[in-house]
């Protein structure tokens, strides 16, 4: 049985778990990073790949701006530019109201830095010609884009790992404890990690780590589903997201259209998800109903991946309000992948400062804590 | 318990006589299968209207065609019989299908018979993706659907059993013949060839005479050859460059290759249904796990045909009906123990036959190992081995999941059904592991490609 003394231990090799090990290696820490399976294989492998900012709770906002600072550097930082293009983001209305709310929101998010143009129905499909004419229009981001999740992960790993970051794949931790003085971590083939500060990066598994120190988080582990057509010609140039809807849709250069909607079913246990049939079906319809062109092309595969959501749609990130020296980020709830570059940052700052001048006061777990600890009616 | 509701997915030789039987047994029963008619890929049958004969068609195989047809044919009325359809996904109990006819459709089942047979094994080589280069089923079902052939001048190059039989029927049927290259090492076919007669000696000796008939007239047979590079005049395949048994580099003109070293197990609907799953050293594939009755580990599900594992179409037929009566008798029906006890020890002839050809045509995997790094490997992405072996070199893939997702290799059109076999072998020399340890590459669906639909 090996033990492995370090200065923080990270459990969780998702991207954000990954690009934290990348920034405290670089820094000079100790760092040990401990994933069940691979790393960024779960959910920050599988995902849809939209690097967006429009239309993220406001909270979210100046994370995914610094990040987006970082994405286009991805190259020089890691050494792979995870396919990463600025090809634009556009969220679409089907009426009235829903160009009301993208209005509201583009005012409100010019706050942030965030430049958003209002394309009524005439204009969007002037410029999006393959749009359905039945539309009311949309809200453009220039500066949104996507990526290949499949690489940006394993990258982060990579890159922690030349820093000096020890990064331990098929590792699942079994047992968390603090003895007084460190965190003690027991893996399920026996090894033993210790280290002053700990970081839960454990995504859907998030909760569960930090209910062993006592912390109630209301996770719900989903499976949102993907489609991938084979490829046809290059048309569509924006990430394309919904009001109110269920659908994310974006085609890359190759000619292949992905899309998201609806969910399957997710198994914690076995870190195993499934499609379910008849919700393919309706995200193919609801794609059609966006780009009738759509119709008749062949789709080669579908998937999905294991997701944790937060009952309040917004992430866990900071510091413990039950253990100090344990910090947690997790519960991305659909919509981590694009924040992940600046949340390393983000939590090696809180790793190694113990603060960071990024507002995440939004992201405190306390706010469970307080609802839960509040007298019964 | 209840009268339950059987899902046949396939109607080749296992899927008919497993539908035979679970029609005679008064078991509902619905037999799903992508062909336009029954038969399967051995005993394809032409469209309505094409007359050539039974001998033509199937050879010595021309009895037991006949008879296979016309079983499934007295089916008619007392089975739901639904030709041209794919599963294309499995999930909690109930089949979802597609034809270009019938739309999406949910097929709710009690019990799934999954005899969805196998494909040509490839190994791309450079000029594979010409057009004109064929596997050497594709070129037999050329033959045996639409009376056609892959070319005027059609040369034949790979292992298996496959090879001389395609190659005689095309002779036979009077196409032009560029010659047959054999790419099996002498020595291991002499080796098995004792296995070969103690379990089949009328197999071997079909074996024989196509290749006799082959050299009768005229037809050059190369042995221990190697395909170096499909070459093209003016944009069509003009010849195949390859290396003799003695290391000479050769050409031989043609403008028709039919290839393929031995069949791979369709598994991906198996793979859907949950199953385990089994790497098989010499035949270097992974099989789904099942009984000698085909049981899979997944409940309710039973595999039958080349799928559960290379055995070829009498296996298949034998497979099929143990398969019917492992149904039967799992649901609490009475099946006739002499008549299992009997198909169960054809089937243990029938495997010691396969495993003498896995011996006799082992896939040449070195061939696959050794490919340029140029060559294009997945040709639905159009990825080279050099990129495969990148991201195990400069990414640190050390299973196939991983580098499929680095690489794109197998996440076209076909899935990896195409380049899996080779694409195993080269992750396994760049790794320096043996192919088991590769891993096998995820099951997704559709199991083919299916057209999005507005509903």
């Amino acid at each position: 049985m090996s033990v492995t003394d370090s200065d923080v231990v990270i459990v969780g090799g998702g991207i954000a778990g990954c690009a934290t090990a990348l920034y405290l290696a670089q820094r000079g820490v100790a760092v040990t990073l401990c994933e069940k399976g691979l790393a960024g294989a779960m959910a920050s492998g599988v995902n849809f790949g939209g690097v967006r900012q429009q239309g993220r709770p406001l909270a979210e906002l100046p994370l995914a701006r610094r990040s987006r600072g970082l994405w286009p550097r991805l190259g020089e930082i890691i050494g792979d530019t995870c396919e990463f293009i600025a090809s634009g983001h556009l969220k679409i209305a089907h009426d009235a109201a829903g160009m009301a709310d993208l209005a509201t929101y583009a005012a409100a998010a010019s706050g942030h830095g965030l430049d958003l143009q209002l394309l009524e129905g005439a204009e969007m499909r002037g410029r999006f010609p393959w749009l359905s004419p039945t539309l009311a229009g949309g809200s453009y981001c220039a500066e949104d884009g996507q990526a290949n999740p499949r690489l940006v992960g394993p990258a982060f790993a990579r890159a922690a790992r030349a820093a000096g970051a020890m990064i331990r794949e098929q590792c699942e931790i079994i047992e968390a404890d603090h003895d007084g003085r460190r965190f003690i971590l027991t893996a399920g083939d026996g090894s033993v990690f210790r280290a002053a500060r700990m970081l839960n990066c454990a995504g859907a598994w998030g909760a569960e780590l930090a209910a062993r120190f006592g912390e109630t988080v209301p996770l719900t582990a989903r499976a949102p589903q993907m489609v991938v057509s084979e490829p046809t010609r290059y048309f569509i140039e924006p990430v394309l997201g919904v009001c109110n809807g269920d659908l994310y849709l974006r085609q890359i250069s190759r000619g292949n259209v992905i899309f998201g909607g609806g969910y399957g079913i997710a198994d914690t246990g076995t870190s195993r998800s499934s499609v379910l049939p008849e919700n393919t079906h309706s995200a193919c319809a609801t794609a059609i109903g966006l780009i009738p062109r759509l119709a008749g092309l062949p789709m080669i595969r579908v998937w999905t991946g294991i997701e944790g959501y937060i009952a309040d749609d917004i992430p866990v990130i900071g510091p413990s309000r039950t253990r100090p020296g344990l910090f947690h980020g997790f519960g991305f709830s659909g919509h981590g992948f694009q924040l992940g570059p600046a949340i390393g940052e983000i939590l090696g700052e809180l790793l190694t400062d113990g603060k960071t001048e990024t507002p995440i006061g939004a992201f405190d777990i306390g706010r469970f804590a307080e609802s839960t600890d509040a007298p019964s009616p | 318990m209840s009268a339950p509701r059987v899902l046949v997915v396939g109607a080749g030789p296992a899927g008919v006589r497993a539908a035979e039987l679970l029609a005679e047994s008064g078991t509902e029963t619905i037999v799903v299968d992508e062909g336009l008619r029954a038969g399967g890929q051995i005993y394809r049958r032409p469209p309505a209207g094409f007359t050539r004969p039974y001998g033509a068609l199937y050879g010595f195989e021309a009895a037991k065609a006949r008879a296979l047809h016309d079983a499934f044919d007295r089916l008619e009325g007392g089975i739901d019989y639904r030709p041209e359809t794919l599963i294309w996904n499995l999930s909690r109990g109930i089949a979802h299908s597609y034809g270009e006819a019938t739309g999406y459709n949910e097929i709710p089942y009690d019990a799934l018979i999954i005899a969805t047979g196998a494909h040509d094994r490839t190994i791309p080589f450079p000029g594979w993706t010409l057009p004109g280069v064929f596997t050497l089923g594709g070129a037999q079902v050329a033959l045996k659907y639409q009376g056609c052939a892959v070319g005027r001048r059609v040369l034949f190059c790979g292992t298996g059993p496959l090879l001389y039989l395609i190659a005689y029927q095309y002779a036979l049927a009077g196409a032009g013949i560029a010659g047959v290259l054999d790419c099996a090492p002498l020595g291991a076919k002499l080796r098995s060839l004792s296995g070969l007669a103690a379990a089949g000696g009328v197999m071997l000796a079909k074996g024989l005479f196509y290749t006799a008939a082959l050299r009768a007239r005229g037809i050059a047979v190369v042995q221990g050859a190697l395909p170096l590079e499909a070459r093209a005049e003016d944009g069509r395949l003009a010849a195949l460059r390859y290396r003799d048994g003695q290391g000479a580099a050769r050409e031989i003109a043609c403008d028709g290759i039919a290839t393929g070293y031995g069949l791979a197990p369709d598994t991906k609907l198996a793979d859907l249904a949950g199953c385990a799953f089994y790497y098989h050293p010499a035949a270097r594939h992974w099989l789904p796990v099942s009984d000698d009755d085909g049981r899979a580990t997944a409940a309710g599900v039973y595999l039958a045909g080349d799928g559960a594992g290379i055995a070829g179409a009498d296996a298949a037929e034998t497979r099929g009906a143990l398969a019917a009566y492992a149904v039967i008798a799992d649901r609490g029906g009475s099946v006739p123990m002499a008549r299992i006890a009997a198909l169960r020890r054809r089937l243990a002839r029938a495997r010691r036959f396969a495993a003498a050809l896995d011996r006799g045509f082992p896939f040449p995997h070195e061939f696959a190992a050794a490919m340029a790094d140029e060559t294009i490997l997945c040709r639905c992405e159009a990825i080279s081995a050099g990129v495969l072996r990148a991201a195990v070199t400069d990414l640190g893939a050390t299973e196939m999941n991983r580098a499929k997702a680095f690489s794109r290799v197998g996440m076209g059109r076909c899935q990896g059904r195409v380049c899996a076999a080779a694409a195993t072998e080269v992750l396994a020399a760049a790794l320096q592991i043996d192919p088991e340890a590769v891993g096998r590459g995820r099951g997704q669906a559709p199991v083919k490609p299916i057209p999005m639909v507005a509903k």
